[in-house]
């Protein structure tokens, strides 16, 4: 296999607070090759978004990287100075996130925002730019680009300012964009539009898709491999076909029988008790072991990463040689 | 048991030319009946009206016109021991655990202030009462968390609270406004099979706030789907999921996600265009001509009404027979049927 664009080995990611150190991101390794529709998906607290930040070096203190690498086109983003990582990010490696407002500034008119972009990043005059933000606009389907660009944000609707925020996002086409929930926050007709826009300009910008989300509709749908992270660690990686038709950690599967689909009525409740672990103290051991169905006396220890198959790979001494021993 | 009778609900707000006052028509000749034991689905996107309604019910907000009857009694003229009777039977489930409980009083405090109030239990009994309840929903030993504050426990763990709180007073109704829409996927499955297994063992009625079809689907008996203050359809779940007759029915599913690859993508109905518009401003006949992709001009001028298109469900389009011509998830549907 050719070097993946971005690929993230045994990344930590701490927060200090006066109870102790939260490890919010554990030894986490994922890898996202160019052009590829990867999900990360996880419960509230499983470090997901804190995974996504860590990559963008978004993180804010108290939280800080402590280990590990995040190699993102030949270079180590860890170990970048400020400059060339600011220069990185909102262009080749973009993000966008669940509340648009937090990152648009309300007192700034739309194209503005997406000129100061394109000024900074592909170092275009006012007047260059401006035609290019109301493309970056058309592009995002926004109906009306000229006028919605002289629009401030708080004219908007939710989706419109999704869109302008993926306009952003995409103007110097990333090779790379990072999705952190990015429709949790709308109406479920609006997430189709937003979720269907998104993999049309992925086609179109030959871009790569790391989806971070809670909903397993949407992997389905618009990803092609899938990670599954609980509390602060990655417990499956698969095809996502083959993880959906026959998930193979007990999490994995544990999510997929709790999530109701329209499809079919669900008459029997297979609701997994408990809840996650603090990452203040997380269990010694399988960190799902005080919730998982089939634990035995090997769980005390902590698993390794099982190699089921190409690109397939469960956290679970089930699937370890001679776990039918123990 | 409990029912709403063309009710409509206005409100002016501000925001108009110089600071003339419109009116926002959140609630708009709307009909819903809840008989005893049954769940029934309030299901639509934001704007549509559903909370507005869960709120007329439970007589926090007054209708502007029409009527909510309470085994048959107007909840307007209703008062003294008839009024008591409504507020001990019909109990409510909020949304978001974190601002449904005080976090000064501990989870004794929080249950035993209805069973005073209702004065259901003697002050010796309470503790136990409250322990009893806190078994119920799951939380066991109940005694053991009496004493705790709101703080100490983790969202899921507050909805039992909740939940408890509104057994205390031996209802039959309860209403839950998206009860379980801030809760994590598996944290969600525990609520419900909570739900569905105090259904079984206390007959209660739900009446469920949702934007979520997959619960929907699996915990109710009828859906009223609901779109910019109308019911635009109803029927029983089944029905309406093999067989929507309503165009907005048939958006609100393709848009769904679908927690199935194959069937995710095999999906080729583009989604609906737009946004749900403000109901301040609402568009004129079928409020969801802009949006539709099977409009025609008849639409925009006059608004369906609400009539019988099959046995037991009813559609507002004027075109509701050709339903079966609609771009439905048509591998969805065929899975349906089998």
């Amino acid at each position: 296999m050719s070097d993946p664009l971005l690929s993230v080995e045994s990344l930590q990611t701490q927060i200090a607070t006066d109870a102790g150190t939260v490890h919010a991101v554990d030894g986490v390794s994922l890898h996202v090759a160019a052009g590829e529709a990867v999900a990360l998906v996880g419960e509230s607290g499983c470090g997901k978004s804190m995974t996504a930040l860590s990559i963008m070096r978004l993180l804010r203190p108290p939280a800080r990287s402590v280990a590990g690498q995040v190699h993102f086109d030949g270079q180590d983003l860890l170990a970048l100075d400020d400059a060339p990582m600011r220069r990185l990010r909102g262009d080749r490696l973009a993000m966008i996130f669940q509340d648009p407002m937090t990152f648009l500034n309300p007192l700034m008119r739309v194209e503005d925002q997406i000129v100061e972009s394109l000024a900074m990043h592909r170092g275009l005059r006012p007047a260059e730019a401006r035609p290019a933000a109301v493309a970056a606009l058309r592009r995002v389907r926004v109906p009306a680009p000229e006028v919605v660009a002289r629009y401030y944000p708080h004219q908007l609707s939710g989706g419109m300012r999704q869109r302008v925020l993926i306009a952003m996002a995409i103007a110097c086409g990333p090779a790379l964009l990072i999705a952190d929930e990015p429709t949790t926050a709308l109406d479920v007709t609006v997430q189709a539009q937003i979720m269907r826009l998104l993999a049309a300009l992925r086609r179109e910008l030959g871009s790569a898709l790391l989806l971070i989300t809670h909903d397993l509709g949407l992997v389905a749908e618009y990803c092609d491999r899938v990670y599954v992270m609980y509390a602060g660690q990655i417990v499956e990686e698969g095809e996502v076909t083959a993880l959906f038709r026959a998930p193979r950690h007990p999490y994995t599967s544990a999510l997929l029988a709790a999530a109701l689909p329209l499809h079919r009525r669900v008459t029997d409740f297979a609701a997994i008790e408990g809840q996650p672990p603090s990452l203040l103290s997380p269990p010694p051991g399988c960190r799902f072991q005080p919730r998982c169905p089939r634990a035995f006396g090997r769980c005390a220890a902590p698993p390794p990463m099982v190699a089921l198959g190409p690109g397939c790979t469960s956290r679970c001494w089930l699937h370890h040689p001679g776990a039918a021993d123990a | 048991m409990l029912e709403a009778r063309d009710l409509a609900i206005r409100f002016r707000v501000a925001g108009g030319w110089l600071g003339a006052r419109r009116q926002v028509h959140a609630l708009d000749g709307v009909s819903l009946t809840l008989a005893a034991g049954e769940v029934v689905a309030v299901v639509g996107e934001s704007g549509c009206g559903k909370t507005t309604l869960a709120r007329a019910l439970m007589r926090l907000t007054p209708p502007s016109a029409g009527r909510v009857l309470f085994q048959g009694e107007d909840l307007a003229t209703l008062s003294g021991a008839g009024l008591e009777q409504f507020r001990r039977e019909v109990q409510m489930v909020f949304q978001d655990p974190f601002a449904s409980l005080n976090p000064r009083k501990t989870v004794l405090q929080a249950i035993a202030q209805p069973l005073r109030i209702h004065r259901l239990v003697p002050a010796a009994g309470r503790r136990a009462e409250a322990a009893r309840l806190l078994d119920l929903v799951g939380l066991s030993p109940g005694d053991s968390f009496l004493d705790r504050y709101p703080h100490q426990f983790s969202g899921g763990q507050r909805q039992r609270i909740c939940i408890a709180r509104a057994l205390a007073v031996r209802p039959a109704v309860i209403v839950a406004d998206e009860a379980v829409s801030a809760l994590d996927i598996s944290i969600r499955a525990q609520i419900l099979a909570l739900l569905l297994r105090l259904r079984r063992e206390l007959g209660l009625a739900y009446l469920f706030i949702t934007h979520d079809l997959g619960v929907v689907r699996s915990l109710c008996d009828r859906v009223v789907v609901m779109y910019l203050g109308r019911v635009v359809e109803e029927g029983a779940t089944e029905d309406i999921f093999r067989r929507p007759r309503h165009p907005y029915t048939t958006a609100l599913m393709n848009a769904s996600p679908v927690p199935d690859p194959v069937l995710a993508r095999a999906r080729a109905v583009a989604p609906l265009e737009g946004d749900p518009p403000s109901p301040v401003a609402p568009p004129s006949g079928c409020h969801f001509h802009p949006r539709c992709p099977v409009a025609r001009p008849v639409c925009a001028a006059q608004a369906p009404a609400l009539r019988d298109i099959a046995p037991g469900q009813r559609a507002a389009c004027h075109f509701a027979e050709e339903a079966a011509a609609w771009p439905v998830l048509a591998h969805l549907m065929e899975e349906n049927r089998t």
